[in-house]
């Protein structure tokens, strides 16, 4: 295909439409790409952002595998944030329940966002969460405190030599991102 | 050694032969404890030794011709200039060979991402620049503390003699059981850091928001030391990390006194100080803590100055404030996690009357608890 | 183009205006050059520090600003630019061109370059500093955490990115379009090859790297998260684009030292390149290899094993290709006759150093190893054995051997091979006791070290120096050379040189080849 009878004009116009092409390309395939993936492979034990519809399916109740939780602050973030059960011993394909707890101790109004993890990183793709405080923001008022719950099922073909799973939270303090997002509507 | 005697012997090894440099410095990779550790020592040697070998082959022509092909000796040059066997050859063989590699380096691969069965698991979080170690327990005791560099700045600006491990010393190390897989769980609080001990090869990045995890048994007892090889900030040369591998029964015991030592520092909080021991014990953690980035004289750095500062001088819950909950998008953290409650109020009372900020303001454990409380 | 068969004009108008592709590479060899220097003096507040253990000179934020500049200065102001001077002076010569094809826009992407540094200078005296995040620029160091001064940065990234890009499209299109007659792909010189190659990369990774600044300004400014974990980003995400942008950035600095390479060695082995077409086959072969490697400087972030397991095959692959290059030259040597004139001298130093710098690579590719190799020394003696002796001493050795072309006159040879043995002793010196450091354990990008590094380190800071030293002497020569040094008028300064800039008059006039030469149809390739 031809873009300009002169050859040099028609090199130069491709090449320009290679560059804008591979600028694009960094935002509508890689970022979303990176996302499928690690969606899909649980790179970074990345788990899905959306509640897991539940298919009905039987509980494997000879195996059990360990669920342990871990809560982490970001950077400056003052809340108080646990699990109420550090770990559980559950059975692949059985929803189960537990709650978080945070408290904020500052005087003010503030806003978190949990970002989930897990580990191994090849378990991600097994552990399904129907109900997730992370899927939300978090406000807070000042002085307050609160039960964040999660619901869980642990698909049944987790492979055979995964034994624990860690599910870690990290709390970040987003006020300031939520605010501005006000502020400039 | 002196400067000057160490300058004459780089000198001198420079100029007569590399071997006296060699001497007793280490040259190379060390197998470590670690079954992975030797495994891997194992295969850096086998592919440098293919490496040696072919190098020594490539070179060794190249040489000959260097000597017997130079135009000085009246050679008349040969006109050759492409051959296809040759090519499929030269070819053919490194892939070959590559294939030999790939082989062992996949087994080893493989173990080191067998991270099941563990026994002990670990949470390490990197901060800027220290690290904290979370011993995760089945009932939700968790032991967890953070690992600060115990160098003192006296030894860094060199006012005073290097100590044996210069750099590679923490105030508290990280303690682990022998003979048991532990499984590391690594993430960070800020930036990316990475968590490195060559002698158990161990290294795993620290990403935030994001879990990481690697394990290892270490058969002997012994402390082992790593540096933090991830550049995450200016003092990411200063966070270092030192494991003691120790019997299960000292494990065991260090273990109680952790728990205890728990129990004793909200004991400890109900109890007053006076403002001597409130500044001794200060002082201390201003040297451990706040010194990197305030200051020795308070006079700051890449933290604001604390001497004369509006926040040291002025209300004593605004400083608390600072100290407990950090200020958000800073260096400044939020220590109120991080030191107890005694040490909060030892550090502040200092800042308080240090450095020329004379207002005599006393600060208690209690003080901090309350102020936590609201 | 009314001027065209007038001379240069006069003053500083002919530098600013000018469309002269001669010109243009002159300017670009000579700001490439001085960055060099600056980048060089960055290296030398790094090892003045770490001549000692101990901080003695520089705060450890300041040395980080150090190891970063210097990083950058080099790679996008130093090693980049000077080799599109190259290309600039020679690629028209080399097939036959009266110019580039693009005179005016090359104009531009030489003059917006040092605006950019300026921009990138000037961050060393804003508050907070300069970037001390490092040349890779991890986020979130280099977003939430770092100075104000980031911005300037990002910008400064752009202009140089947007100044490649369009070197890169000009020479594109001079080689696809301006080749004389008869000067079919295959007969051209391995040069303008591997430069072809190399823009290509050019053209398809600039954009990915400027991608990767684009949305740390729109992290750092309007409120997304592509690389902060609190929106739903990934700080790792910034890591697979920074690579996918930067391991073909590693080629497309060393495919124009491999052409560099392939025309010296010839002209002083007097006989042919051997396996020109597999030469050209393994850069292209190390060109489409490098976009699935990038993975390699990330085995400790915790990818899954699969991902380990494909990165480290591809990776370990790519020697293939290398090592056929290494058999080549060496073949081209065997049974030549040879001289060492400091050309030469410099190519065969880079075939030494390079193809140990080579191993050192396929020694880090092996990803369970690497867990003891990343981020110490070992990496760093690793890409300074590649970048250093790899593509600046083939870009010393291509002044030396283009200078009596360009300038008419003889450099002083004695000098010449003066200056190639301090480089490479000091050069040895500096960089091969970083293995040593690294496999023992010293991290990299530290401004202060365990007392166990101390003599290596010292060893290093003193090789460092000397090497620093000799490009003072190179300097010399170079100036002295086009000042006062011996008139050459040979068409053919080197009997066993080949190529169509041999042709041309020595000095070579300011415009050649306004009538495409006639090429031998029986004659191969130059």
């Amino acid at each position: 295909m031809r873009l300009s009878a002169d050859p040099t004009t028609d090199t130069v116009l491709k090449l320009v439409t290679v560059v804008v092409a591979m600028f694009a390309f960094v935002f509508v395939v890689m970022v979303p790409l990176y996302n499928v993936l690690c969606d899909a492979l649980g790179i970074n034990g990345k788990t899905s952002a959306q509640a897991y519809v539940a298919a009905p399916a039987a509980v494997d109740t000879e195996r059990s595998v360990t669920v342990q939780f871990i809560a982490t602050n970001n950077d400056s973030m003052p809340w108080e944030f646990r699990p109420q059960v550090t770990s559980m011993a559950v059975h692949p394909g059985a929803a189960n329940d537990t709650v978080f707890f945070a408290a904020n101790p500052t005087m003010q109004h503030m806003v978190a966002q949990a970002i989930p993890s897990v580990s191994p990183a090849r378990a991600a793709e097994y552990f399904h969460k129907t109900e997730c405080f992370c899927f939300n923001q978090q406000p807070l008022e000042g002085q307050s405190d609160t039960l964040m719950p999660l619901q869980f099922i642990v698909d049944q073909d987790l492979p055979k030599d995964i034994k624990t799973i860690t599910l870690s939270y990290t709390l970040f303090d987003v006020t300031d991102r939520v605010s501005e997002r006000i502020a400039s509507r | 050694m002196s400067v000057v005697k160490r300058i004459s012997n780089a000198l001198a090894a420079v100029a007569v032969l590399p071997a006296v440099a060699l001497g007793d410095n280490q040259v190379n990779m060390s197998p470590g404890v670690t079954s992975i550790g030797a495994e891997i020592y194992d295969l850096h040697m086998l592919i440098m030794i293919i490496c040696v070998v072919i190098g020594i082959g490539v070179f060794g022509v190249m040489f000959y011709s260097i000597i017997y092909h130079r135009k000085s000796r009246g050679v008349v040059p040969s006109q050759f200039h492409e051959s296809t066997k040759v090519e499929v050859a030269w070819t053919v063989v490194p892939f070959l060979i590559l294939i030999g590699m790939a082989v062992p380096a996949t087994s080893t691969l493989l173990e080191v991402y067998d991270n099941d069965d563990a026994e002990l698991d670990i949470l390490i979080t990197g901060y800027q620049w220290k690290w904290k170690y979370e011993y995760l327990d089945e009932n939700g005791e968790n032991v967890s503390f953070f690992s600060n560099l115990a160098t003192p700045q006296e030894e860094i600006y060199n006012t005073d003699q290097k100590g044996e491990h210069y750099l590679l010393e923490v105030d508290e190390p990280l303690v682990i059981p022998v003979n048991t897989k532990v499984r590391f769980l690594v993430t960070a609080n800020d930036v990316i850091h990475s968590w490195w001990v060559p002698e158990i090869a161990v290294k795993r990045d620290a990403i935030p928001g994001f879990i990481n995890e690697t394990w290892t048994k270490v058969p002997e007892e012994g402390i082992y030391r790593g540096q933090c090889t991830e550049l995450c900030g200016a003092y990411h040369g200063f966070m270092p990390v030192v494991v003691h591998a120790v019997s299960r029964e000292e494990f065991d015991a260090w273990m109680g006194s952790k728990r205890a030592d728990k129990a004793a520092q909200v004991a400890a909080s109900a109890v007053d100080l006076s403002l001597d021991e409130l500044m001794t014990r200060g002082e201390s953690v201003y040297n451990s803590q706040c010194l990197a980035c305030h200051g020795a004289q308070g006079e700051g750095g890449v933290g604001k100055a604390i001497a004369g500062s509006a926040i040291a001088l002025g209300d004593v819950g605004a400083h608390l404030d600072v100290g407990i909950k950090g200020v958000a998008g800073t260096a400044m953290q939020a220590y109120g996690s991080q030191l107890s409650d005694v040490d909060m109020a030892a550090v502040i009372t200092y800042q308080r009357n240090a450095f020329g900020n004379n207002t005599g303001d006393v600060i208690q454990p209690s003080d901090v608890v309350n102020h936590k409380q609201g | 183009m009314g001027d065209h068969h007038h001379g240069p004009a006069k003053g500083i108008t002919r530098w600013l205006f000018t469309t002269n592709h001669k010109d243009i590479g002159t300017m670009y060899l000579w700001f490439s050059f001085a960055m060099f220097i600056l980048g060089g003096t960055f290296a030398m507040i790094i090892r003045a520090e770490l001549f000692q253990p101990g901080m003695q000179l520089v705060e450890p934020g300041f040395f980080n600003q150090m190891t970063t500049l210097h990083g950058l200065v080099m790679v996008f102001g130093a090693i980049m630019p000077s080799f599109v001077g190259l290309a600039n002076w020679l690629i028209p010569m080399m097939i036959g061109a009266p110019d580039m094809a693009l005179p005016r826009m090359n104009n531009w992407s030489f003059w917006i370059l040092p605006p950019g540094f300026l921009m990138l200078a000037s961050t060393l005296f804003m508050e907070g500093g300069a970037p001390a995040f490092g040349w890779t620029f991890y986020a979130p160091l280099s977003t939430t955490y770092a100075a104000p001064s980031v911005t300037f940065f990002i910008f400064a990234i752009h202009v140089l990115g947007a100044s490649s890009i369009m070197g890169s499209i000009n020479i594109i299109a001079t080689v696809m379009n301006m080749r004389a007659p008869g000067m079919t792909y295959m007969k051209m010189p391995l040069f303008v090859w591997t430069w072809l190659i190399t823009a290509f990369l050019l053209v398809a990774v600039m954009p990915v790297l400027a991608g990767a600044v684009t949305m740390m300004l729109m992290d750092i400014h309007f409120g997304t998260s592509f690389f902060s974990a609190a929106g739903g980003g990934d700080p790792v995400l910034f890591q697979h684009i920074f690579w996918f942008f930067g391991h073909p950035e590693v080629y497309i600095i060393i495919l124009p030292a491999f052409g560099v390479v392939s025309q010296i060695i010839p002209a002083f082995s007097r006989k042919p390149l051997f396996g020109y077409a597999s030469m050209v086959y393994a850069t292209a072969s190390i060109a489409f290899l490098s976009f699935i490697v990038w993975a390699h400087h990330m085995y400790t972030v915790g990818m899954p094993v699969a991902g380990e397991l494909f990165f480290m095959y591809a990776t370990m692959l790519i020697a293939v290709p290398t090592g056929v290059k290494v058999f080549n030259w060496i073949t081209t040597m065997w049974r030549g006759a040879l001289s060492f004139e400091t050309p030469m001298l410099f190519c065969i130093g880079f075939l030494v150093l390079f193809t140990i710098g080579g191993f050192t690579g396929l020694m880090l590719s092996i990803a369970p190893v690497d867990f003891q190799y990343h981020d110490t020394y070992f990496v760093v003696a690793h890409f300074h054995y590649v970048m250093v002796a790899g593509a600046v001493f083939s870009m010393t050795a291509a002044v030396y051997y283009w200078l009596p072309k360009w300038s008419g006159r003889m450099y002083n040879e004695t000098m010449g091979k003066v200056h190639f043995w301090i480089s490479f002793i000091g050069f040895n010196i500096t960089f091969f006791p970083q293995h040593f450091v690294g496999l023992a354990g010293m991290p990299r990008r530290i401004p202060d070290y365990a007392l166990q590094f101390a003599d290596f380190n010292m060893m290093s800071s003193i090789g460092a120096f000397i090497y620093g030293a000799s490009q003072i002497l190179f300097l010399y020569n170079v100036l002295a050379t086009i000042i006062a040094g011996k008139k050459v008028t040979d068409e053919k300064v080197w009997d066993g040189a080949e190529g169509l800039e041999w042709t041309v008059p020595t000095p070579a006039p300011y415009h050649t080849f306004e009538v495409p030469p006639k090429l031998d149809p029986a004659h191969a390739h130059g």
